[in-house]
């Protein structure tokens, strides 16, 4: 769970500053992303953890925080 | 046999097929503002349009360096169908990535024997690369939505059964599958256009338009990353097809260069059109490696294939454009008349410049998304 929550940081870190984020801060509340990074996070889930992220995962609880992805992770048993 | 022999091997078919059933139609098509009665069959009985889809639904699951390859071939004959297999693409690859078991059952096998014609409905008249600015609203009525708006610049319009539409509703923009047959649509053909003029867009009104919540693909609130994924797919179409037409601006050019002589030799033979005649070439083999790697990207899922889609379709559409018009320009004033193709290239090229993302704004998006690449890569 800690590794995968690294991995999401440095993710995020690709696109904003993340000094100052918080575990659960909500990203996309918070205006530091966009539709397209959105997309790009899917993708990127995908790829790194060999899971498909399915219509029915498509839910905003499951992507907007440090630890939603990384808790989403886990559940997707990856 | 390596991968790219694999693909390159199948070119001729591709090829054969364009010669004999889509280049023939190209004129009548741009003259007549529609495409042929025999193009969806003849399309549909080789598998071509929606190849990628797989054995379950009647595709053969085409790899995207392949499924680009044809677009670029089809492009070389006529760029309103391969409009059609971008929008028809479209429509098939969001039903495939994000609709439900339901939905799937009910469309994509009839979207690859071409049965249904799909199509993708997200610019209205105050929104077009600004997605933000999408008016059209959904609103929530029994179970399931009230469409009301206008879709504008919808390609193959005219003629689709089902499309795949954006909308704001009160959960955020939200992606629909509508079917045409149905109260509260009215469908408006759009006639005058400057290029591929054969695309039949139609203008899309709903008022009071009920689409059931079982329509609604992936949820709510995340229209934007279904739509946003698709036009990956269409952008990488457009790329391929734009690659097509610098081809078919090169084979003019070849052909009327050797044949046709001024000064006392042929025209190649002239500094100044054999410059133009090797710009042409550098644009179109290096847009035609930007296809070819966004395709393999696309076929491993690659994160990075967003932007290789926006540069191959970023390349290739322009250099489509220089090379129509250096095209009419090596043809002199016989390329200014509809007697010859490079002056339909040359408003075909034009439009490839537009849609699917315009030029200004995929240079916006290489650079910002360029300047991650660096922060990230430099630690900064």
């Amino acid at each position: 769970m800690q590794q995968n929550k690294e991995l999401v940081r440095a993710f995020f870190g690709r696109f904003f500053e993340t000094g100052n984020l918080t575990d659960d801060l909500d990203i996309f509340k918070a205006g530091f992303v966009n539709s397209l990074f959105a997309m790009q996070l899917i993708g990127w889930i995908e790829k790194n953890f060999s899971t498909t992220v399915s219509d029915e995962d498509l839910n905003l609880a499951n992507f907007n925080s440090v630890n939603a992805i990384a808790n989403f992770i886990e559940r997707k048993g990856v | 046999m390596n991968k790219i022999n694999e693909v390159e091997a199948r070119r001729d078919e591709f090829r054969a097929f364009t010669r004999e059933f889509v280049s023939p139609y190209a004129t009548q098509h741009d003259n007549e503002e529609r495409i042929a009665d025999h193009i969806v069959p003849d399309l549909a009985k080789r598998g071509y349009l929606a190849p990628f889809i797989s054995q379950k639904w009647g595709g053969e699951g085409m790899d995207m360096i392949t499924l680009g390859m044809l677009h670029e071939e089809i492009g070389c004959g006529c760029s309103s169908v391969r409009s059609l297999l971008t929008v028809h693409g479209m429509s098939a690859f969001a039903l495939n990535r994000w609709g439900s078991d339901a939905l799937k059952e009910k469309w994509l096998s009839a979207l690859v024997r071409g049965e249904k014609i799909g199509g993708f409905a997200l610019s209205e008249p105050n929104a077009g690369s600004d997605v933000s600015g999408i008016e059209m609203t959904a609103t929530v009525h029994e179970d399931g939505f009230l469409l009301n708006g206008t879709k504008k610049w919808i390609t193959f319009g005219q003629i689709g059964d089902v499309f795949i539409l954006m909308a704001k509703a009160e959960q955020g923009f939200t992606a629909f599958v509508v079917e045409k047959d149905m109260p509260g649509l009215t469908i408006e053909p759009i006639l005058g256009m400057t290029g591929t003029r054969g695309s039949m867009l139609a203008q899309l009104n709903f008022k009071d338009y009920f689409v059931h919540q079982d329509n609604v693909l992936a949820s709510p609130a995340f229209g934007n990353v279904v739509m946003l994924s698709t036009l990956v797919f269409g952008r990488f179409s457009v790329a391929s097809g734009s690659v097509g037409i610098i081809q078919a601006s090169m084979d003019a050019v070849i052909e009327y260069s050797v044949r046709v002589q001024r000064f006392g030799k042929p025209l190649y033979k002239h500094q100044l059109v054999a410059q133009m005649i090797t710009k042409m070439l550098s644009d179109l083999t290096a847009s035609r490696l930007l296809c070819r790697n966004a395709g393999e990207l696309l076929d491993k899922a690659d994160p990075s294939d967003i932007q290789a889609v926006f540069l191959a379709k970023y390349l290739a559409s322009t250099s489509a454009v220089r090379a129509a018009a250096d095209a009419v320009q090596i043809h002199g004033a016989n390329g200014c008349t509809d007697k010859y193709p490079v002056e339909r290239l040359l408003r075909d090229a034009k439009v490839m410049e537009i849609i699917e993302g315009s030029t200004q704004i995929l240079e916006e998006k290489i650079a910002d998304i360029e300047l991650q690449s660096y922060e990230q890569r430099d630690g900064k």
